[in-house]
């Protein structure tokens, strides 16, 4: 029965005369290896060359901080509640006096957890925050570690530098427009 | 007895019930919601205005309609009267304005507030208030005031509704906290840089619609919603006291203690502080069981629960899938 029209005929047949003086086969085989030395290569020379990535990419997670280089994050507990993996934890804390460079709010995250084992990168988190403090960067990922502890990434780890430049160039930017809106946004939340 | 119709619903209720009382009666989703009325206490009512309702006839004897929307709390029935809220539009409408209202001077720091998940604020004005704010002027702001080692004042977070107040008079023997100020710069205080820490002044923080009145050895520990709601008694030596609480675990430690809340967020069994405030070990307690959450809340988020099955249909199941709907009602936290 003939399912298809693609299936080929085959029969045995005695070789031609070209076929069997083997050197235009071999010739042939040597041509295609030689077409490859000069086509472009599949692969890159990975860490230097890096592959060209979606700006919106969801790497791995960092904890922002504001201008004034407080910390954002309030420790509410939705990215953890959104987090469908459960992959985050915190505890949090009261803020003392003379701590107001510090946290931005009367409350912040003492420690904050995210198993990056458990995590499945979805984002949820980020749309989750209320704060605009957790952010899944565009150019980082989890590196491969060989102990599973090491991929409990604590606040030493998450929460970005204090020094502006040190910080990562690449994520989300946002249009004038955008950041308008955001700034109108987070200023009613914080009256 | 008086019979009205209710959203096109008739009931007949004794006389001087309210009409709010009556809509409790039939129930589910057309009770009018309320941020000030609690059944409770005496005296509470009238002064949020979540609770207005269209009276589209007076009376069977007057069957005019009322003039304006009138507070369905301390508004009582009448035979023959139509009263309308789910199905009339401008309830609705008007609903959203009180949201817009009360939430004028609300702080809404959520991710701080400690009542985040079981406010009836934050339910309120999800259900019947509009996404965005048009306010832009400064909100209040008071100078913080310790009220004792038990209890947290947050005044920017309180709606005026009065509910601590006369708990605090009827419950407790002496109130030390009232309104102070009028208009815009009334507050909740006390007379003059006082604690409160009567025995049973602790069932303010239940009574507490908002995050205003707070429980402070609870205070910032974890988000409701993490943790686990478990019924249990002790024996009080209180007499006044009904050893009825929920205790919220985390893990195995007692987070806090409240006591029981009804299906409109009302404690119906009050509990002493030493109950509250001072028996945080699992030993203090005999414990019932998980109290069951509304799967509305956010507070049943990532907690599992058998489903509901009758046992009369099912035989031999297992002791915990049976629910007693009728002494452990789905604990719904605010409407």
């Amino acid at each position: 029965m003939k399912l298809t029209n693609r299936s080929k005929h085959m029969a045995k047949k005695p070789m031609t005369l070209a076929e069997r003086a083997y050197l235009p086969a071999i010739l042939t085989g040597m041509g295609i290896t030689l077409k490859h030395f000069f086509s472009k290569k599949a692969t890159i020379r990975y860490p230097e060359e890096l592959r060209p990535m979606s700006p919106t990419f969801r790497g791995l997670h960092v904890l922002k901080r504001d201008e004034q280089g407080k910390e954002r994050c309030t420790a509410c507990g939705l990215c953890a509640v959104a987090c469908p993996a459960e992959a985050i934890t915190m505890v949090a804390g009261e803020r003392k006096k003379g701590e107001q460079n510090l946290y931005r709010e009367e409350k912040y995250a003492v420690s904050y957890e995210i198993n990056m084992l458990r995590c499945i990168f979805c984002g949820l988190c980020e749309e989750a925050c209320p704060k605009a403090a957790i952010y899944l960067q565009a150019d980082k990922m989890a590196p491969p570690r060989f102990e599973r502890d090491e991929f409990i990434y604590g606040k030493d780890r998450l929460v970005e530098p204090v020094d502006p430049n040190a910080r990562s160039k690449r994520g989300i930017q946002l249009t004038a427009e955008q950041a308008e809106a955001l700034a109108r946004r987070m200023a009613g939340m914080d009256a | 007895m008086a019979k009205i119709t209710f959203d096109g619903i008739e009931i007949e209720v004794p006389d001087g019930t309210t009409i709010l009382n009556a809509a409790r009666k039939i129930g589910g989703n057309i009770v009018p919601p309320a941020m000030c009325y609690y059944t409770p206490i005496k005296g509470t009512g009238g002064k949020c205005r979540a609770c207005l309702v269209k009276v589209a006839a007076g009376s069977a004897k007057d069957p005019r309609p009322m003039p304006k929307l009138v507070p369905s709390c301390i508004t009582t029935v009448q035979d023959g009267m139509v009263v309308e809220n789910t199905t009339n539009q401008s309830v609705l409408d008007v609903r959203k304005g009180i949201v817009e209202m009360l939430l004028i001077n609300h702080p809404l720091d959520c991710p701080v507030c400690d009542q985040a998940g079981e406010c009836d604020l934050q339910n309120f004005a999800f259900e019947h208030g509009v996404a965005t704010t048009r306010y832009e002027e400064e909100r209040r702001t008071f100078e913080k005031i310790d009220i004792g080692p038990y209890i947290q004042l947050h005044m920017t977070r309180c709606i005026l509704c009065y509910r601590c107040v006369y708990t605090a008079d009827q419950l407790t023997e002496r109130r030390v906290h009232g309104v102070l100020g009028r208009g815009d710069a009334a507050e909740i205080g006390t007379y003059i840089d006082n604690i409160i820490d009567q025995d049973f002044s602790g069932n303010v923080i239940d009574v507490c619609p908002v995050g205003a009145l707070t429980d402070k050895t609870w205070r910032f520990k974890s988000r409701v919603w993490f943790t686990k709601p478990v019924n249990a008694h002790r024996d009080c030596g209180n007499p006044k006291c009904s050893g009825n609480v929920v205790l919220w675990y985390k893990g195995k430690d007692v987070l806090r203690v409240t006591a029981r809340k009804d299906e409109y967020g009302e404690v119906k069994e009050w509990i002493c502080n030493e109950c509250r405030f001072e028996k945080k070990e699992t030993a203090d307690w005999t414990l019932e069981g998980p109290a069951h959450i509304d799967s509305s809340s956010v507070i049943s988020a990532n907690h599992y629960e058998l489903p509901v099955v009758n046992p009369q249909v099912i035989a031999d199941l297992p002791e915990s899938s049976v629910r007693d709907l009728e002494n452990n009602p789905p604990l719904k936290l605010g409407r």
